[in-house]
């Protein structure tokens, strides 16, 4: 019933080699009044047909869903790649000689993304965007000893969520820009008050309502602060807007699930974070270097350990070990698979599509809530009533948000991608 | 016509990088395009004039590469993988089968997530069964992660109670993330030294608590793979001085149905999905790091929280005001979580039984066979995994390093080396339940054969590997010449590597 090999006369040969008649021996060490006496209380063994029988969920087909998760055409090669045995049955790759497929893939990751966010180096990848951040914001206390971390209200809230988790602790404090009621974008005003010398600035673009920030803007007043970073949650964007380094932050991180990583039910995602020549050994996570073998050979290997937790313990960059490795792998794959016009038509597509089923949501007289230019997604307000019957239909108009933000009611995060066909848009505009 | 390029033979590079194979308009991979591909002017000021920097290759091109790239590389369908405290087992196909079919949710598609939450509704019951614990959270995507969360458990029960306590005691034979974790979480963390035995004593403890002290951290079986025997006076202790026991699921291997931590005293722990219940480690992730409390820390727990309306639907709830609050930006990571229950149904309760049970067993023959030939540090009886060292072999010359470089010569990955740090020289090597008896003496053999060589001609062994697709990897010039990226390679005029 288990996946253990082993007949009766193997197990007994065993033992005799070991030196004992009765398996129980090898369990003396541990006392009785910690042993379990009766069987534990689960299921099973089941076989194979019978848990395929187990009732699996149907997905909605006609899907607007977004707000930090979304769904994109991914070529048939990621699969077929990502999952052979030597990428998805290994470990992380300590041993370098027999590791080079993931190390050289995970550099090519990292090239990628370096070259995509415009920023100096990247890490081998980080849980998702939400602890992508958070980690951002500890590299910023341990890079300035900052006193305050300021992020957008417009930046995913579930990122912020996660983002205070990490602070509790930390004894900054965490604060929030509020953004413009009519435009969607960061609240000048606000921002021109920052005076942020003892404090973390984060900007997420575009934002949660998919409202592109004005960034030229924004940099002016974050060269101030004494770090900043910008936060991308649609890595898909990467391949149409200027590029978040050019802007000149400390650190550029985010959520790359976009990028050949289906959603999964939630996940796993993929964070990554992007930084400086400056803040490079401040970084955390794994980091995968070139080097030569003895031979002299191109070969690669995990490198700058010295920031980790397996040397620096309590004083590591970073607690984290296992990190999305397969995610950015198959980020990897997508990537190489898309090619620069795949990127860039795949992003247009999206802007494109967002732009015109948006007019069309206009002459059935629903108005956007925003004003501010967007990228893929727009916030449109829907009953909750109507919502639900959508969805009972099939259809999922969008992520509902006035749970994150009350002072839009009824607020409902449209996403669109090019895997809306033209009869998903028929037919959300004819059931809104 | 070009002129023929000239073939430089002194360095051979096994395979290029991607960006070389690049040239314009090799990609010819078609996209879907349902809308007319226009982007309104108001967006203009916010686009990127050039090109994205990306390769551009051809699909068969691509293909090739990553498949050089994978057969470059060792995993656990390939051969044993024996790395200590990391539990690399084989990853039932059954698992990846099943969580294929959640690849096209959304996480705000309310009615399959229910069939969703509703598997991992039990997911949560069988975890807390096996570890014989209350409360279970999933979203932790890995083992340091759960160890983050089980901490600021910690701190906030202590908060709750208006205490300020800071000082969190780790063993020397911890994993290097327990100490990490505790300073994120903001505690400061004081070593203690484990017994001559190779467990930590009870008298041990006794001598370091104080009103400061939060919580001990502990690993059992450790990772010298011994049962921590006075755990249950431990936990007696910690409570009476107010204090938590918080343990390291890494090595739970070895207990399944045998012992749970519940019983222990265990206030609070995280389980590795991706070593004890056989879900694949994906080249180092994604993992799964779920943590499980008893009812007093349960209300601390990460939001949201699956509820259960009776005769209802499974939903998710924020409504825990003395929740941490998130630790990840959504259900950690699903579809890990799905082959975990997966694996655990396969098995069953006698599966699960079975695959410690054999775990213990095969690592205990290994140690029988092994044992007359290496140093070992510890003559306690060890469970699911053991520790050699290179004692013996140093009067060669003979490192651990190079031991561990040798057996990849014999088709085996080398087991964790130099780990726990309390042991110089150390080899942990953890079979697991799923290796063949052939496999195991295939790979007892490689050690012995090892072995001789360095009492022989230690020499040889400092070459090892040569039949790896790159021999000795030089981890120092990685460090010291540093290059991470494809623009920092063309940036750099060296010599010893070249695109």
């Amino acid at each position: 019933m288990s996946f253990v090999p082993h007949d009766q006369a193997d197990r007994q040969h065993m033992l005799e080699t070991i030196g004992i008649q009765d398996e129980e021996e090898l369990f003396a060490t541990i006392p009785q009044n910690l042993r379990l006496t009766q069987r534990l209380k689960i299921p099973g063994p089941l076989d194979e047909e019978n848990i395929r029988r187990i009732p699996q969920g149907q997905f909605s087909h006609v899907c607007f869903a977004g707000g930090g998760i979304y769904r994109h055409h991914i070529p048939a090669m990621v699969d077929a790649l990502a999952n052979r045995q030597e990428f998805y049955t290994s470990y992380t790759p300590y041993q370098p000689e027999i590791s080079q497929g993931v190390l050289q893939s995970i550099f090519e990751f990292q090239s990628m993304m370096a070259a995509l966010t415009g920023m100096y180096v990247s890490n081998a990848s980080l849980y998702d965007g939400a602890t992508a951040l958070a980690e951002a914001a500890l590299m910023a206390i341990r890079a300035k000893q900052i006193k305050r971390v300021l992020v957008t209200r417009a930046t995913n809230p579930r990122f912020r969520s996660v983002l205070k988790t990490y602070l509790d602790n930390t004894g900054v404090k965490l604060q929030e820009i509020p953004f413009d009621m009519a435009s969607g974008q960061v609240e000048r005003f606000s921002l021109e008050r920052l005076n942020g010398e003892d404090a973390a600035l984060f900007v997420q673009n575009p934002n949660f309502f998919g409202i592109l920030e004005p960034m030229d803007c924004i940099a002016k007043f974050a060269r101030q602060s004494a770090f900043w970073g910008i936060v991308v949650s649609e890595a898909v964007s990467l391949g149409l807007l200027k590029r978040p380094g050019d802007y000149g932050p400390d650190c550029v991180v985010g959520e790359a699930q976009s990028f050949g990583n289906p959603p999964n039910a939630g996940g796993p995602l993929l964070g990554f974070m992007c930084t400086t020549k400056e803040h490079l050994r401040r970084m955390p996570g794994r980091v995968v270097g070139l080097t030569k073998d003895s031979r002299g050979r191109q070969a690669f290997c995990l490198t700058l350990a010295t920031r980790e937790q397996h040397i620096r313990r309590e004083k590591a960059t970073s607690n984290i070990c296992t990190n999305e490795g397969l995610c950015a792998i198959r980020a990897a794959l997508y990537l190489a698979a898309m090619g620069p016009r795949g990127l860039r038509a795949v992003a247009t597509q999206c802007v494109a599509g967002a732009h015109q089923i948006l007019q069309l949501i206009q002459q059935v007289g629903r108005q956007p809530v925003f004003k501010g230019p967007f990228f893929h997604e727009f916030v449109v307000q829907l009953d909750a009533d109507k919502r639900k019957a959508l969805e009972d239909d099939g259809i999922i108009p969008g992520v509902p948000i006035e749970y994150y933000y009350p002072e839009i009611k009824n607020g409902l995060l449209v996403a669109v991608t090019e895997m809306n066909t033209r009869e998903d848009w028929k037919c959300l505009l004819e059931n809104l | 016509m070009p002129a023929r390029e000239s073939i430089d033979h002194s360095l051979e590079i096994l395979e290029p990088l991607l960006i070389t194979h690049s040239r314009p308009g090799r990609n010819k991979h078609i996209l879907p395009d349902p809308f007319k591909p226009c982007v309104p002017d108001e967006l203009l000021p916010f686009m990127n004039p050039e090109e994205v920097r990306l390769p551009d290759v051809a699909e068969v091109e691509t293909v090739r590469h990553f498949t050089r790239l994978a057969r470059m590389n060792f995993g656990v369908d390939q051969g044993m993988y024996p790395l200590g405290s990391c539990t690399m087992k084989y990853n039932p196909k059954i698992c990846e089968n099943i969580a294929e079919r959640i690849r096209n949710i959304h996480s705000s598609d309310k009615h399959p997530m229910h069939m969703v939450l509703r598997a991992l509704a039990a997911l949560q019951r069988y975890l807390e069964e096996i570890c014989g614990m209350d409360a279970c959270c999933l979203w932790p995507a890995a083992g340091a992660h759960g160890e983050l969360t089980g901490m600021l458990v910690v701190k906030k029960a202590f908060q709750t109670r208006g205490e300020d306590r800071s000082v969190v005691l780790i063993p020397d034979t911890a994993h290097g993330t327990n100490p990490a974790s505790c300073a994120i979480a903001g505690f400061t963390t004081r070593n203690i030294p484990s017994g001559p035995r190779g467990f930590l004593e009870a008298a041990t403890v006794k001598a370091h608590l104080d009103k400061d002290v939060a919580a001990l951290m502990i690993t059992n079986p450790n990772t010298l793979g011994i049962f921590e025997q006075e755990i249950h006076e431990i936990a007696e202790l910690l409570h009476a001085n107010g204090s938590y026991l918080y343990m390291d699921g890494a090595n739970l291997n070895a207990i399944l149905g045998i012992s749970r931590p519940g019983d222990m005293g265990v206030d609070c722990l995280h389980v590795n999905l991706h070593k004890t219940f056989g879900t694949p480690h994906g080249g180092g992730g994604p993992g799964g790091g779920p943590v499980l409390v008893q009812s007093e820390l349960e209300r601390f727990l990460p939001i949201p929280r699956i509820v259960h309306v009776p005769r209802e639907l499974f939903t998710l709830s924020y409504s825990f005001p003395d929740s941490i609050g998130m630790v990840q930006s959504t259900l950690g990571n699903v579809s890990v979580l799905l082959k975990a229950i997966v694996y655990i149904i396969r098995l069953g309760p006698k599966g699960l039984l079975e695959a410690s049970r054999t775990a213990v067993l095969n690592a205990n023959y290994l140690k029988a066979r092994l044992k007359d030939h290496f140093d070992l540090p510890y003559a306690t009886p060890t469970l699911h995994e053991f520790v050699l060292t290179d004692k013996r072999q140093k009067e060669q010359g003979i490192s651990t390093m190079d031991m561990a470089k040798a057996l990849m010569d014999f088709g085996f990955h080398p087991p964790t080396v130099y780990f726990p740090l309390v042991v110089s020289g150390a080899m942990m090597i953890e079979p697991t339940e799923t290796e063949p008896l052939s496999e195991l003496d295939r790979f007892a053999d490689a050690m012995l054969t090892i072995a001789e060589e360095a009492a022989q001609y230690p020499q040889a062994l400092h070459d090892k590997p040569e039949l790896t697709p790159v021999t000795r990897v030089d981890e120092v010039y990685a460090a010291r010449s540093l290059c991470l990226t494809w623009d920092m390679l063309e940036s750099k005029d060296d010599g010893a590597v070249s695109k």
